[in-house]
């Protein structure tokens, strides 16, 4: 895992930022839809961190992370019910701790299965196990509540000073408290022998046995503790949305968490909060903007896997050392023409889209289709030629600056490297 | 007094698929011994290392080390027990750099285990360990360079470092200077047997200038068998040897 | 009798469709490297590619010509997209696949509709093909075609139990055999046959014997892709057209190729058959542990009769039965029942 060489005092500043935010967000965020939403990105941002634990440090590819996350949710939505019958003294800020622990269990219990193999064998494993936990949670109603889910209430018990965790400001912070000591904690990891030795099995699995370590005891215990933080974003989960169905360890959740945690950047550590974030942008905002969220999201993976596997955090940092060296002036204008010709593309290959939504579903309504503050005929062939223009006028230049961008940003580089060299002597 | 017996072979074969690489090695290295195996393309000296080290398991015959059988067992099991190889192809770590490599090789051996509960900037004993082999491969300039980015000498270099901060007493080279040019070969070599003081070593050679450099004992792997195991003068006067390997011996000078 | 002999055809035919599928996915997996994520969304594609043909030029044309296209679909998305990510290892070329797959499903709802199309088999495949009758009296015997007015005849005094052979699912494996038999013949006994099984191995000294390995390689995949989409015209009117289909087909064609043994043909057609038998056998089996108990005149406890463990019917449990062998396959034989050991 590439850390930058940060000075104890700026690491402390980092943190300390960090926290700042976590605390003053829901003030500067205000309306029920952000708290919302910031509830729902610390969430994500632990489950991403965890999932990133495999994917980026270990560089196990997992279709099945929701596995996880998902029994971690159940086993807490049963255990506030047990809190609310009065079962379980166990107070509810203590509850995702609950999930954990049912998260690293399965993962004891699954994971030694699963780490048997490595490679494209262990991503079928993983795909595989999602399915089955999936299938069985449609056969087990006791336990999954069968369609309807599992509901609970998490206003129950005695508050403490006042916190009944009704309101959902005061679960946020019950998540921000989370959120902040969980990314403590796996950050920590990274920095210690079992985490660096992950690291070393990512990158030669092979040679790690020649220094005396057992690589599938390695990915055994990343898997555990992988399973842990998974299974307290489950909990956490559990007691933000007082329910839990099924989909929670379905597959679709599980690609989630691989799309949002590649997308925000494997490498870094800070990638996966980005990624987080994205995520619950996506699942909350986007969808409501467009039917064709998937189809977007789908595409940006798929140019980001081929040109920018670094996610967004590699693109940020390698910005960031271009910046430092000076040499960021010269890449602007081409970034610049890069943005413009997406920003053709995507107007009109989304008026498109949206286009022909409308024709599917509402042509009783009408032909006219509003867009971005446009209003569009869909039976004007006009209008559609024209988007259609513009997409691929934007897709073409989008694709002609990309390939005089990436001589020039080769030899930046190089420049950059070559100074380092004449500093370094 | 009889000097122990590091590393012993007994009747080994390995056959793949229908094809028998190795037809049967009987080996003895006693401890602190340096021998060079040389011989033909194809003769099965990687195969060898590959099955001292545990990377395959041999057909059939025996593989002591110290004492203990080792054949079949897993590189982990083997590393531990005090063994440790270097490969043909360089083998490092990538994407982490100089320190962080020379780091993992040492902390098996230093008893951290999987530990996740202790930083790494904290265990010193690592940390020194590291530090004191960085110095001795030349390598302390290039510390915090990925690996990646290093060149293919200073690559060789980690890659012996690798090998052998374990603290391994049995070291297994596999053409440790294979693409480098003679004054390179040159400092690898001192470079070799300054931090093999006191280790068994085996090292696959096809330089001869190096073999009769460096090594006690020279093994003839011809076919997958020895057909000689001799010092180096006996080697160079032995008509087998000469007859099936050491023609281009005479091209090389010697 | 009959119930065992049709569920075994049935079995058969709901096999060999699977076989269609993770062979196309094993060649590619033998050759490449890559496993396809996206496989089932080919097998998709071809079913709704057909659907809109059909309507147009007919449905025997749109057989042979969905197929194709899709093909040359899978051939440009290896060419333009898949090859740029080769240089990057295994991990990126899922990945893409697996982003492809995203792709296709929502190109797939957005150019179609939502919900499942009426894509219905020609006349001629229409009905059952033969129909086995248990006649109290005459006993069991066979019919071409429906079963006619022995089925529909309502006699009290004399019990006839029909149970046709549909059609559609004779096509399936006719069709499946036929594949078998012509990718058999192309790869063992073609010059291009030859030429891709040495590339499945060794792609790089074949390029050094002068042949265009990439294009090879974009030949394969199109292959791969190709069949998946037959297999998903036929499976598009034997079963279901709608957008789910890729996901359900999906993870039992992954699941086949594992406990086959990944790479091996001949253990992804075992695993094919054996999953697609005791698949189907499954679901119309309606017995549960708590029956057998029964049946078995051993009492069973309160505890017992309300467990939703014992109450569980086979055919409850049918649905994850190929994700069961999958774990059981991992852990008592990880190479799969013909996979070649890893050295």
């Amino acid at each position: 895992m590439r850390t930058t060489h940060n000075t104890t005092s700026t690491s402390y500043a980092l943190w300390l930022g960090f926290a700042i935010v976590l605390v003053l967000a829901p003030w500067v965020f205000t309306s029920n839809l952000s708290l919302t939403m910031l509830s729902q990105m610390g969430i994500a941002i632990i489950a991403c961190l965890s999932y990133n634990l495999l994917l980026g440090q270990g560089g196990m590819l997992s279709f099945g992370h929701a596995v996880y996350t998902g029994l971690g949710s159940y086993l807490t939505i049963h255990a506030l019910n047990a809190v609310g019958k009065g079962e379980l003294p166990i107070p509810v800020v203590l509850l995702p701790l609950v999930g954990g622990v049912a998260g690293l269990a399965f993962a004891v219990l699954l994971g030694f299965v699963t780490t048997r193999k490595s490679g494209t064998a262990f991503s079928m494993i993983t795909l595989g196990l999602a399915e089955l936990v999936f299938a069985m949670s449609l056969m087990f109603s006791e336990f999954f509540g069968g369609e309807a889910g599992v509901s609970g209430n998490r206003v129950v018990g005695q508050g403490l000073w006042g916190i009944t965790f009704g309101p959902q400001r005061q679960v946020y912070y019950l998540i921000a408290v989370y959120t902040f000591v969980s990314v403590g904690l796996l950050y920590a990891f990274t920095q210690t022998p079992l985490g660096r030795i992950l690291n070393a099995v990512r990158d030669n699995p092979e040679r790690v046995e020649f220094i005396g370590y057992n690589t599938q005891q390695v990915r055994y215990r990343a898997f555990i503790i992988a399973g842990f933080f998974a299974g307290i974003a489950g909990g956490l989960g559990a007691l933000n949305f007082e329910i839990v169905t099924a989909e929670v360890v379905g597959t679709g959740r599980s690609g989630a968490y691989l799309l949002f945690t590649f997308l925000g950047g494997a490498t870094f550590f800070f990638g996966p909060i980005l990624g987080g974030i994205l995520m619950v942008l996506a699942f909350v905002l986007l969808s409501e903007i467009t039917k064709a969220w998937l189809l977007y999201l789908g595409l940006v993976f798929l140019f980001m896997v081929i040109y920018a596997p670094g996610g967004l955090a590699g693109l940020i940092m390698a910005n960031v050392r271009v910046a430092k060296a000076g040499a960021l002036r010269q890449l602007l204008p081409i970034y610049a023409g890069m943005a413009l010709t997406c920003l053709l593309m995507l107007a009109g290959a989304g008026a498109l889209v949206e286009m022909i939504y409308h024709q599917q579903l509402n042509s009783s309504i009408g032909a006219q289709l509003p867009f971005a503050g446009m209003v569009l005929d869909t039976q004007d062939s006009a209008t559609w030629f024209v988007c259609l223009a513009m997409a691929a006028l934007g897709f073409v230049g989008f694709e002609w600056l990309r390939q005089r961008f990436v001589p020039l940003w080769a030899q930046v580089q190089t420049d950059i490297s070559h100074q380092l060299q004449r500093d370094a002597s | 007094m009889t000097r122990p017996i590091s590393l012993r072979l007994h009747g080994v074969h390995k056959q793949f698929g229908n094809t028998a690489i190795i037809r049967g090695l009987d080996l003895e290295v006693f401890s602190g011994e340096r021998v060079a195996i040389i011989g033909p393309n194809g003769a099965g000296k990687s195969t060898m290392f590959n099955l001292i080290s545990g990377r395959f398991a041999p057909s059939s015959g025996e593989i002591y080390l110290n004492g203990q059988r080792i054949d079949g067992r897993k590189p982990f099991e083997i590393n531990r027990l005090g063994l440790s190889r270097s490969f043909q192809i360089t083998n490092i770590f990538p994407k982490l750099s100089v320190f962080e490599n020379l780091r993992c090789a040492v902390l098996w051996s230093l008893g951290h285990r999987y530990s996740f509960w202790s930083f790494l900037g904290n265990l010193k004993d690592a940390n020194d360990l590291a530090q004191e082999w960085m110095t001795r491969i030349h390598l302390n300039a290039k510390r915090d360079v990925l690996a990646t980015n290093l060149t293919y000498a200073e690559q060789r270099a980690l890659e012996i470092g690798i090998t052998m901060a374990g603290g391994a007493n049995v070291v297994l080279l596999d053409e440790p200077t294979a693409g480098m040019s003679n004054s390179e070969t040159e400092r690898f070599i001192e470079l070799i047997k300054d931090v093999t003081q006191g280790k068994t070593l085996l090292t696959v050679e096809h330089d001869m200038g190096v073999v009769f450099g460096l090594a006690d004992k020279i093994a003839v792997l011809v076919y997958g068998e020895i057909i000689a195991y001799d010092t180096p003068d006996k080697i160079r006067a032995n008509p087998r040897v000469q007859e099936a390997y050491l023609g281009s011996m005479e091209e090389q000078g010697h | 009798m009959e119930f065992f002999l049709i569920s075994m055809l049935n079995g058969l035919s709901y096999g060999l469709l699977l076989f269609m599928l993770s062979s196309g996915l094993t060649l590619i997996f033998s050759m490449m490297g890559v496993l396809n994520f996206a496989h089932a969304s080919f097998y998709m594609l071809g079913a709704y590619v057909a659907y809109t043909l059909a309507g147009v030029i007919g449905f025997w044309p749109a057989l042979i010509l969905a197929p194709i296209l899709t093909g040359a679909a899978g051939a440009l998305f290896e060419s333009q997209v898949l090859r740029k990510v080769h240089k990057h290892g295994h991990v990126s070329e899922l990945l893409v696949t697996f982003g492809l797959s995203y792709i296709v499903l929502e190109l797939v709802q957005l150019l179609w509709v939502r919900v499942a199309v009426e894509f219905n088999p020609p006349a001629v495949l229409q009905g059952p093909v033969f129909t086995l009758i248990n006649h109290a009296e005459q006993g069991l015997f066979l019919v071409t075609g429906a079963g006619g007015t022995v089925c529909s005849a309502i006699d009290s005094a004399v019990r006839v139990i029909c149970t046709p052979f549909p059609a559609t699912r004779a096509f399936i494996m006719a069709t499946a055999l036929a594949m078998v038999i012509s990718l058999w013949w192309v790869l063992t006994r073609s010059r291009a046959g030859l030429v891709i099984q040495a590339a499945l191995t060794h792609p790089e000294t074949v390029e050094t014997l002068g042949h265009n390995v990439p294009r090879i390689f974009m030949l394969v995949f199109a292959m791969g892709t190709g069949l998946a989409a037959l297999a998903g015209v036929i499976g598009g009117f034997t079963f279901i057209t709608e957008p789910a289909m890729a996901a359900t087909v999906g993870s039992v064609v992954f699941v086949v190729v594992v406990v086959g043994g990944m790479g091996s043909l001949s253990g992804a057609f075992l695993a094919s058959l054996l999953i697609g038998i005791i698949q189907t056998f499954a679901v119309a089996i309606d017995y549960s542990f708590l029956q057998l108990l029964e049946d078995a005149g051993l009492a069973s406890t309160v505890y017992m009769q309300n467990n939703s463990f014992a109450k569980l019917t086979v055919s409850q449990v049918a649905p994850i039965l190929p994700y069961l062998f999958l774990v059981l396959i991992l852990i008592f034989r990880p190479r799969g029942l013909l996979g070649k050991r890893e050295t």
